[in-house]
């Protein structure tokens, strides 16, 4: 079957569109391209064809590149993957540089033939990069469709010449919100940028691309670096602006990234040194750039985890697979305080009838309030309209009433961490909702299954656990308590599909998955101060690790308080085992000075009288001081790495995680967890199992048990296996 | 081996590095042959006296392109038989003239050279010739570059110096300039004359009377550059992760001045000086040059010092007098506070916060500076050493003879 479709009309203007079979939005393969590139060669070759226009039958253009295509390239070229790689994307230069100089001779640049691209939607990665490659694009003005290349997001850089071509149109300042951060935009903002050419009414995108073909002459289809005298807007590198330029952003990009992200290193070189060649020339320098970090073991963990799993959990990759669709329609919240406002919000931004329920109507009226506050907020940003807002508040009824409840089909309870408070609401809520609704607690802290012993249908009764703020944290973990059945784990799922969050699903143990490997690496942090340690030095590897927050800014953040009630209640249920005395000793007495965290305009940091952090706070130092002897930065990293890695290496091994996919998307998402590495299972696969139980004895003879070699790791080591190699479940599958 | 002996030391007065500057009309090649007329007439060296000038030079392009070390030679009165040779150490530039020649004397390439160097920043401004260390992103990324004035603030912060520190530094270098100077203590001044033999500048114009509280109103020149655009500073703190926060402390007041000026040195073994009836100044004792990181970049002079210390045989307390570079203050008080050293003994004369920094001249100055001070003060021992850009250093010991 083929993916795209040729055809010629009257004029001899011919059209090949886009339209992969059985998919809603276009994807390029590797035959895909061999396929487009034969029909170019059929544009060229025909004298009967005066030119051609790229375009898709679908709604949309496309929505990027098959990664496996990637994959593929490298296995096939055997034991030189990188030779692969590099005559593979060379072979898609080839292709894409013979539209662009469609047939035209290179000395007079005469006698090409004119072909445009039409976008009637959404073109993204490759689907912006063919597009760059033709002689002029035309987009529907469809406000909805994205256009840009977004590869910088999962790891890599636009590598079919998009880099190339996009530096050389706009210049390299302009280019960088788009190459840089992955900036998508709107055809008529992308017009405004300079990304594509021209904006038409999608009814007339056809008429008006076959008008341009049918009058382009021969200067219309050069591009301006392929005509004599060009000059790279905003100057090439060593021309004095552009010298600014570039040396300002090699260490803009080395702050921001904090150095962890090959890709934006790879990209920034690749502009540079092609801006000082000529453009095939500058191809084959993107290319070898670009295979330099398709070889990188982070950015193919990045790609795994951040397009790949992340897709397939967000496709319910983990959903049980015989029950039937259970989208929500009716849902109930309770608590109309900070989480229970953004559950709401969320809920009616994706189109579900929502009661928000408090116990008293100032209360809920609140929980609404925020809805109207956001969306005031949106429309002010142009990211909403008064009709959005409309809808959204309108779906929300704010009540005391439980009996509004009737009908709902998803409960989520949100009301105050206590187990009898809980249990209350839960006999009161389920007393008055249909048989069938499935009743989820947001709890962090709770276990579920003690939860759901208030509930008549424990296999109804599910966690659903949001993070803070729930309408900007993209993860949702989902815990299945003992009894919990399958269509309270599809009912969840579906939910968080509604709201287009990245589920996990887990088994119910203390803390869960995420907070269960988020608490120790902030009692790392707070131990190494209690032991001296510099706490910028503290702060500082968590940054070079690419944590976005070190532990003691995320305990500000947190709150020392919240700090002190997690510690009290692990203790009690703990006991004897209970293992963080020495953390307690600082978080205790900080609670005590009243630094409470940000909240309290104090903590870890100094804040200034807008909250703004203006310092570590030096008091510190006078409780805690400073070591004389400082350990290295390695063994500091160490420590704070391993805190979190091997609490999820123990959640595998009790069987809390049930698959490895979700403990590296959860955990980047959920707190920010390098996301170069992939995730913690990606990570101790990338420095090998060998290692990191090497580090792991060494961590537990200097620092204690807390770092002890989980079995389950020992055994990877001694069999020289990896946890993709032995658990990947996407494998097992294929 | 031949001991390598200093015959002569001149410098052209340092001019301010600006279009207001007195040297700003003179050209470089020019600048640098009044140097090398003067160590020619002074020592008599006609015909094909020397192998090379070894010509210190940072900035390579426009005028001070082409090899201007050659085309110094053909601009002076020097034999056409005499080469030149351009080299490039950044700042260090003419003290490393001075340690290549003084080495090929020692190992026998040629009986002399004449080594320096000159810098005409007022005309061909730093920066002018790009540099893959500072735009090339891989290079830039992998070395963690951030520019001088950033580092010097590096080590500000990692060895603790106050803003107040630096500036009484400053003020200090002021006024021991000014004294050298009403003393005439810079004996190896040279006046810059045109080509009627008119004086165009007899004497260093940037020296100035300071306080505490004039550079106290000065504000920080680095601080924009490292905390806002492009944020150079988060670069530093990746590679001084214990660091909070980099304190910006340097601005104009404490860090050398942009300057024009030249300087050259008659280098030559024991037979050079009997044939030419000249009586050697000093014995070129040891040389060094080492690399350190290039983001803290200017803490060169610790491990130099240390490298020339070793090469020589000697100890810290060997040496009678020190000529450390005032690239910026933080840099002289980090070498200071390394060797504990007595600041009776260290630029006793000032230095370029005073005086200005020709970048390709001043390694040739600060060694004529010191020979000078060490005839005067009849010291035995001297050590000159700079800080040099992407993470170096060089130093030079003197012995009298």
């Amino acid at each position: 079957m083929a993916d795209f479709h040729y055809s010629v009309d009257a004029d001899g203007v011919a059209t090949i569109a886009w339209d992969v079979p059985g998919k809603s939005m276009n994807v390029l393969s590797y035959a895909a391209l061999e396929e487009l590139n034969a029909h170019v060669d059929t544009v060229l070759s025909d004298d009967n064809v005066k030119g051609a226009i790229i375009t898709s039958a679908k709604k949309d253009f496309a929505g990027g590149m098959d990664l496996n295509v990637i994959a593929q390239m490298k296995s096939d070229a055997g034991d030189n993957p990188a030779q692969g790689l590099f005559d593979g994307i060379m072979s898609m230069h080839g292709a894409l540089r013979k539209i662009e100089r469609a047939g035209m001779d290179p000395k007079t640049n005469k006698g090409g033939k004119p072909i445009v691209a039409a976008l009637p939607g959404i073109a993204l990665g490759i689907g912006l990069e063919i597009p760059l490659a033709c002689h002029r694009i035309i987009a529907a003005d469809n406000p909805k469709a994205k256009i840009g290349l977004p590869e910088i997001m999962v790891g890599i850089f636009p590598g079919a010449g998009g880099t190339t071509r996009l530096v050389r149109k706009m210049g390299a300042m302009a280019a960088a919100p788009f190459l840089l951060e992955g900036k998508t935009v709107a055809p008529a903002k992308a017009k405004a940028a300079g990304l594509i050419d021209e904006v038409v009414p999608a009814d007339e995108l056809q008429a008006r691309a076959k008008e341009w073909v049918m009058n382009a002459t021969d200067a219309d289809i050069v591009k301006p670096w392929d005509a004599k005298g060009y000059k790279m807007p905003g100057g090439a590198p060593y021309h004095p602006a552009g010298f600014q330029t570039f040396v300002g952003a090699a260490a803009m990009i080395h702050g921001k990234t904090n150095g962890v992200y090959p890709a934006a290193k790879a990209l920034l070189a690749a502009v540079y040194e092609g801006a000082m060649v000529p453009f095939d020339d500058a191809l084959r320098v993107e290319c070898r750039w670009f295979v330099n970090v398709l070889m990188n073991p982070s950015s193919s963990a990045m790609i795994r985890s951040l397009f790949i799993n992340k897709q397939a959990l967000e496709k319910g990759a983990v959903r049980p697979k015989d029950v039937d669709d259970q989208s929500v329609k009716k849902v109930g919240v309770l608590g109309a305080g900070m989480m229970g406002a953004g559950i709401a919000l969320v809920s009616a931004m994706a189109g579900m009838e929502v009661v928000l329920i408090d116990q008293t109507q100032e209360a809920a009226d609140r929980g609404k309030a925020y809805s109207e506050g956001y969306l005031d907020k949106g429309i002010a940003r142009k990211k909403a309209t008064p009709e959005k807002k409309e809808a959204v508040l309108s779906a929300i009824t704010a009540t005391t009433d439980l009996e509004a409840l009737k009908g709902a089909d998803l409960i989520i309870e949100a009301v105050f961490e206590d187990v009898g408070v809980k249990a209350e609401m839960t006999k009161k809520v389920e007393a008055v909702v249909g048989p069938d609704c499935i009743y989820a607690t947001n709890t962090s802290t709770l276990p579920i299954t003690e939860l759901a012993k208030a509930s008549e249908r424990p296999d109804q009764f599910i966690g659903i656990h949001f993070f803070s703020p729930v309408e900007r944290m993209m993860l949702v973990e989902i815990i299945k308590g003992k009894e919990t059945g399958p269509r309270a784990v599809a009912k969840a799922l579906d939910y968080v599909r509604q709201i287009r969050k990245t589920p996990i699903v887990v088994n119910d143990a203390r803390f869960f998955y995420c907070n269960r490997c988020i608490i120790p690496y902030i009692n790392e942090g707070m131990r190494m101060v209690g032991e001296g340690v510099s706490p910028a030095l503290v702060e500082g590897a968590a940054r070079l690790l690419g944590f976005p927050v070190g532990p003691l800014q995320l305990v500000d953040e947190t709150s020392i308080e919240l700090g002190v009630k997690i510690a009290k209640a692990t203790k009690a249920a703990m006991g004897a085992d209970y293992p963080d005395d020495a953390v307690d000793e600082i978080i205790f007495w900080m609670a005590d000075e009243g630094r409470m965290g940000r909240k309290a305009n104090a903590g870890f940091y100094d804040y200034d009288e807008k909250g703004k952090r203006s310092g570590l706070w030096e008091g510190l130092g006078d409780k805690f001081p400073l070591a004389d002897d400082q350990p290295d930065l390695t063994e500091v990293k160490h420590r704070l790495m391993m805190s979190q890695v091997l609490e999820a290496v123990r959640a595998l091994e009790e069987g809390v995680l049930e698959d490895i996919r979700e403990g590296d998307v959860g955990a980047i998402l959920a707190w920010g967890f390098a996301p170069w590495s992939g995730g913690p299972f990606s990570w101790l696969d990338m420095i090998g199992a060998g290692k990191a139980v090497e580090i792991c004895d060494g961590l537990t003879e200097a620092h204690g048990t807390r770092f002890t070699t989980p079995a389950l790791l020992r055994d990877l080591a001694d069999k020289g296996e990896t946890f993709y190699g032995r658990f990947d479940s996407a494998q097992d599958a294929a | 081996m031949n001991d390598a002996y200093i015959y002569d030391a001149v410098r052209t007065p340092r001019g301010k590095g600006k279009k207001d500057g007195t040297l700003h009309e003179v050209t470089s090649v020019r600048l640098s042959s009044v140097a090398l007329n003067a160590l020619k007439e002074r020592n008599n060296l006609d015909g094909h006296a020397v192998e090379d000038v070894i010509w210190g030079n940072v900035t390579q392009v426009g005028e001070q392109g082409a090899c201007l070390a050659r085309s110094a030679v053909l601009y002076s009165d020097l034999d056409e038989r005499i080469p030149g040779v351009s080299i490039n150490r950044f700042c260090a530039s003419g003290l490393e003239a001075v340690n290549m020649a003084a080495n090929q004397v020692r190992g026998g390439a040629g009986d002399a050279y004449i080594a320096g160097g000159v810098e005409s920043m007022s005309r061909v401004p730093m920066g002018m010739d790009g540099g893959a260390i500072a735009a090339d992103p891989h290079l830039a990324m992998k070395a963690y570059f951030v520019p001088q004035g950033i580092s010097a603030d590096i080590i500000a912060t990692e060895y603790g110096f106050s803003r107040d520190d630096c500036d009484a530094y400053a003020v200090e270098s002021q006024k021991r300039a000014a004294a050298a100077r009403a003393e005439g203590r810079f004996k190896s001044i040279i006046p810059v004359i045109d080509q009627n033999g008119l004086t165009v500048m007899a004497e260093d114009e940037m020296i100035r009377e300071t306080t505490m509280q004039t550079l106290g109103g000065l504000n920080p020149s680095f601080k924009a550059m490292g905390e806002a655009m492009p944020g150079f500073d988060a670069v530093a703190l990746l590679k001084y992760p214990h660091l909070e926060k980099i304190n910006h402390v340097h601005h104009a007041g404490n860090s050398s001045g942009i300057a024009d000026g030249s300087a050259a040195i008659l280098i030559g073994n024991k037979e050079f000086g009997e044939r030419h009836g000249l009586k050697p100044r000093a014995r070129i004792k040891a040389t060094s040059k080492v690399g350190t990181d290039p983001t803290i970049m200017l803490t060169g002079p610790v491990p130099a010092t240390e490298r020339v210390l070793a090469a020589a045989g000697m100890s810290i307390s060997d040496i009678d007098l020190f000529e450390v570079n005032e690239a910026f203050a933080s840099v002289v008080l980090r070498f200071i506070q390394a060797f504990d050293a007595d600041t009776n003994k260290v630029n006793v004369n000032g230095g370029a916060i005073a005086m200005g920094h020709p970048l390709g001249g001043t390694g040739a100055m600060i060694l004529g500076a010191l020979l000078d001070e060490m005839e005067r003060a009849d010291k035995e021992t001297g050590l000159a050493t700079l800080c040099i850009g992407s993470g170096m250093g060089a130093a030079t010991i003197l012995e009298r003879v």
